[in-house]
């Protein structure tokens, strides 16, 4: 499925906590570890992951993430949105954990990494 | 490869500060949008990204201090990170996936899975390291375009 940001929050009731950055996706990549993020996402990916300390937003960053959707509801900092704002990277949340969302993801056409 | 031909396009120095997590990546995303800049392949750029921030992040978790260098040609990207700190004892060990020694606080920021290193080598045309224990570890980290 060809999708984009903005496609994939509509169609999956996210959240958006920050700016929306309108940008294509290409898969999505499931970690905790930012290590595994710099490793294995690729770009374009979804980043789903419970982190939401600041230092996440350069790892995405860096990979060319496409957005971050934090799951069960974790609330994030306001330091972490105001530098993916300054990145333009897009976070949202859902009150879903991890699998609930990756479940929500494949109906949607996303596909792994 | 120590040799490194021509004309200089880009030279650049940074400083990073052992345990500074609230600055964690500043370095790693200066090289690349400085190597976007100039016109690189998007792919060598997050290559060389990718390993500076591996990079980076040792430095922030288990030295003291770096003098971190970027050099660039059209030939060559170069980053080296020579650090201030406890030195690595056994290097083998050190480039085996999975060996961390990581804290538990670290872990919890989601660092420390023990593939650093592993990871800059497989983005690097080629890597060096040299440490001593109680000095500190220069890492030199090369690219060809």
């Amino acid at each position: 499925m060809n999708a984009d940001v903005a496609t994939l929050v509509e169609k999956l009731g996210l959240k958006t906590l920050n700016g929306l950055y309108n940008k294509e996706i290409t898969g999505a990549f499931i970690s905790d570890m930012v290590s595994d993020v710099m490793n294995g996402a690729t770009p374009g990916n979804v980043w789903v992951t419970v982190q939401t300390h600041k230092n996440i937003i350069a790892a995405a960053n860096l990979v060319d993430v496409s957005i971050i959707i934090v799951t069960r509801g974790k609330t994030v900092p306001k330091e972490t949105l105001d530098i993916a704002d300054r990145v333009e990277m897009t976070i949202c949340s859902t009150p879903l954990e991890t699998y609930g969302l990756a479940v929500k993801l494949n109906r949607a056409g996303i596909e792994p990494s | 490869m120590t040799e490194r031909n021509g004309s200089i396009l880009l030279c650049a120095e940074y400083d990073v500060h052992g345990g500074d997590f609230n600055r964690a990546g500043e370095v790693s995303t200066d090289i690349k949008a400085r190597l976007k800049k100039i016109g690189f392949d998007p792919g060598l750029v997050r290559r060389v990204a990718i390993a500076s921030f591996e990079a980076e992040m040792n430095v922030i978790m288990h030295a003291r201090r770096a003098d971190v260098r970027l050099e660039v040609t059209p030939e060559l990207i170069y980053v080296e990170f020579k650090d201030e700190g406890q030195g690595i004892p056994d290097i083998d060990l050190a480039m085996q996936e999975g060996y961390s020694t990581s804290t538990p606080e670290m872990r919890r920021l989601g660092y420390g899975a023990g593939i650093g290193l592993p990871t800059i080598k497989r983005n690097a045309s080629q890597l060096e390291i040299d440490s001593k224990v109680a000095e500190g570890t220069v890492v030199k980290i090369y690219f060809t375009p």
